[in-house]
């Protein structure tokens, strides 16, 4: 990737690639990626290139736990990209998802602890996924309303919710912990399993694979086939033209961010009651900020995030082994999930503009 | 009777940071660009000093040579700088040349630069192969943390002004002389102005890359800087994972609280600290959760800070206008 804008270049906006060479630009913009990740683990590592991806391969396919717990990793930022996708295509830069998925899991948390052994196990059911999207969707709905209202800056204000949430979650932790002074709340219901999602055969996580499965279903023919997903695109597009065809903006942004919220918020309650039955505040552990990369990558569109949630969640995993392997830190991950984000990132701008060797030396600014 | 005098210190050496990291930000969003990407940024200045001083104390080890003053201070610092500005330059090169979307850069480079710490942190000693421990850089550290002498004669006075390193007294006059600059300097007047409308500017005849490219890497380097205060002068030199925590994210909030200017941001910065670890002079009793709720304040009263300029909607208050909107010249 070399700069090309020179005196030499003209850029210029493409007018619409098709989407096939669009998606081939992308692949190239992986696999480049890919290399660069390579070559990176090889300098650090001393591993050959090709071991790099056998290495990555083995450590998430090498055993049946393995493979569901790639799909559950998948599944979970999956979701939350799921839920921060309609309100990108607003335009509404929601980075708030961290907080939205810590208030589902805080409050399902909540419900469990304390109605645990209070209610039947059905009505504790109904109440932690009413709570846990309630909270979800506030969270949202809060910067949402006063984006509306008063034009606050979105991006600023969901930041700023993901550390309330974070730190109302502190609280609550040091307030339910068990045993006191521990500062952890330790396994909810370890005893009773109240408030668990029941297994399915015995595995833990397919019951929250197929949920999210069938929130990918809804999500598609929301944003693609209902009249709430046309405005969502019409407001994304440009917020007079949606005045203008007489569609109530606000209403279309507050709205968007209760599901976008609420989404998230059911993210936290799968990785409670689902998988760790337990609260901490590193449960959404920066999820939330990959999601919406894994969003973008996708274009927003439901299908294409199976696909890139799959590529950071292999990707994650297969680093994490590399750096077992090799007894170095499981942050190595976080460095080649970026690498390859800059490298789509950037490829964007050759399937958005084209560039043109300039015929007279007429400069440029 | 709270302990002003133990209190303070503590509070300006949680607020420098702080306020490195908010400087950095003001200077790179009065371009129109908003780097979301400063918490990694700050990772990547604190942990390029820290390789930097690490395989310069290592190199003495080795060779039994006494440590120079200069070097010990000039290696990091060198090594910090170098490594924030190429996070700069990387965000730059994908937003203003190639016209990315800025959060999700922003984003990717925080992604990007937590990483890069935390294993470099995590592994330095491993690739390395040394034998220590841990990453300790005393004797480096010592050179940045030192105080004037004669200070701690001086009682309290001495120990609320001048009882801190030589990087805390820079980030007080880089804040002061930004603000100077983006407000009193024509320089100032052309960051802004391509921040409010790059357009507009560039029709006026300035060249909108150029200052874009500027003040997010020099807002960069700055950043970074507080990173690099922070393990080296703040926590005695000891690298932890994660130890350096959300005060990124606290910076950017800083930005808004002081309503882009770094120069009130100098006694924000140190509000801001003194919330930090308020719950640590305020008896709580037995009640720990409470102080939990304490490090809330700050994103709290950011986020009352924020919906009340756009509520009063008074010009000089606002982001600036094309904040996180890529330009192009052709587009407009």
């Amino acid at each position: 990737m070399n700069d090309k804008k020179g005196p030499l270049f003209h850029v210029a906006r493409r007018p619409h690639m098709v989407w096939y060479k669009a998606w081939g630009i992308r692949a190239i913009a992986l696999i480049l990626a890919l290399i660069a990740c390579a070559v990176i683990t090889t300098l650090l590592t001393g591993l050959n290139p090709l071991d790099v991806y056998a290495t990555m391969i083995k450590g998430n396919l090498s055993t049946p736990r393995r493979v569901w717990v790639l799909l559950q990793e998948l599944s979970i930022l999956l979701c939350i990209s799921l839920g921060l996708a309609p309100a990108f295509k607003m335009k509404f830069w929601n980075i708030g998802g961290e907080g939205q998925v810590l208030v589902g899991c805080l409050a399902t948390g909540a419900v469990m602890i304390l109605l645990g052994d209070k209610v039947p196990g059905p009505v504790l059911m109904i109440l932690m996924i009413v709570v846990s999207l309630a909270a979800g969707a506030l969270w949202g709905a809060i910067p949402a309303f006063f984006k509306a209202k008063y034009n606050t800056n979105e991006t600023l204000f969901t930041l700023m919710m993901n550390y309330v949430g974070t730190q109302l979650m502190a609280y609550f932790i040091i307030v339910w912990e068990v045993p006191k002074g521990s500062g952890k709340v330790g396994i909810i219901n370890q005893a009773s399993e109240a408030g668990w999602f029941p297994m399915i055969g015995h595995n833990k996580y397919l019951l929250n694979i197929l949920i999210v499965a069938a929130v990918t279903v809804f999500m598609y023919i929301y944003m693609n086939y209902t009249k709430h997903g046309y405005e969502i695109a019409v407001v994304g597009e440009s917020q007079n033209t949606a005045r203008y065809v007489g569609i109530n903006v606000k209403k279309v942004i507050i709205r968007t961010m209760c599901l976008s919220g609420a989404i998230c918020g059911l993210t936290g309650l799968l990785l409670v009651a689902g998988t760790n039955h337990t609260i901490t505040t590193s449960l959404a552990g920066g999820r939330g900020f990959t999601a919406v990369m894994v969003a973008w990558m996708a274009k927003f569109s439901p299908i294409g995030m199976i696909f890139t949630s799959f590529l950071i969640a292999f990707l994650s995993k297969g680093a994490t082994e590399i750096s077992t392997m090799f007894g170095l830190n499981q942050s190595f991950a976080d460095i080649l999930t970026g690498i390859i984000i800059f490298f789509i990132i950037g490829s964007e701008f050759f399937i958005n503009y084209q560039i043109r060797r300039r015929s007279d030396g007429e400069k440029e600014a | 009777m709270f302990n002003f005098v133990s209190f303070i210190p503590r509070a300006v050496g949680q607020g420098i940071p702080l306020l490195f990291g908010s400087t950095g930000e003001t200077l790179t969003e009065k371009s129109g660009n908003l780097n979301l990407g400063i918490p990694g940024i700050m990772y990547v200045g604190a942990m390029s000093g820290v390789i930097g001083a690490f395989l310069y104390e290592q190199s003495l080890k080795a060779s039994g040579a006494p440590m120079n003053t200069a070097a010990a201070i000039f290696i990091p610092l060198i090594c910090s700088i170098v490594g924030s500005l190429l996070m700069g330059l990387l965000y730059c090169f994908l937003t203003v040349t190639l016209r990315a979307n800025q959060n999700v850069t922003g984003l990717a480079m925080t992604t990007f630069g937590v990483g890069f710490g935390n294993f470099f942190g995590g592994s330095l000693i491993k690739l390395t192969g040394s034998d220590v421990p841990s990453v300790a850089l005393s004797s480096t550290s010592a050179r940045f943390s030192k105080m004037l002498p004669g200070v701690d004669k001086l009682g309290a006075f001495g120990k609320i002004f001048l009882s801190y390193g030589f990087l805390a007294y820079t980030a007080i006059v880089i804040a002061f002389v930004t603000a100077y600059i983006l407000a009193h300097t024509r320089v100032g007047l052309h960051l802004r102005a391509v921040g409010e409308n790059p357009a507009t500017a560039d029709s006026a005849g300035i060249n909108v890359s150029k200052y874009k490219y500027l003040s997010t890497c020099i807002g960069s380097v700055i950043a970074g800087m507080g990173g690099l205060y922070y393990v080296m002068d703040f926590t005695s030199g000891v690298w932890s994972n994660d130890g350096f925590g959300d005060r990124g994210w606290l910076a950017i909030a800083l930005v808004i609280f002081t309503i882009w200017r770094p120069n009130i941001s100098v006694f924000a910065s140190i509000l801001f600290g003194g919330l930090y670890i308020l719950y640590l002079y305020i008896p709580t009793g037995t009640n720990l959760a409470v102080k939990e709720l304490y490090k809330m304040l700050p994103y709290v009263v950011t986020i009352v800070v924020l919906i009340v300029i756009s509520m009063r909607d008074k010009k000089e208050n606002q982001p600036p206008a094309s904040l996180g909107l890529p330009y192009f010249r052709e587009e407009r």
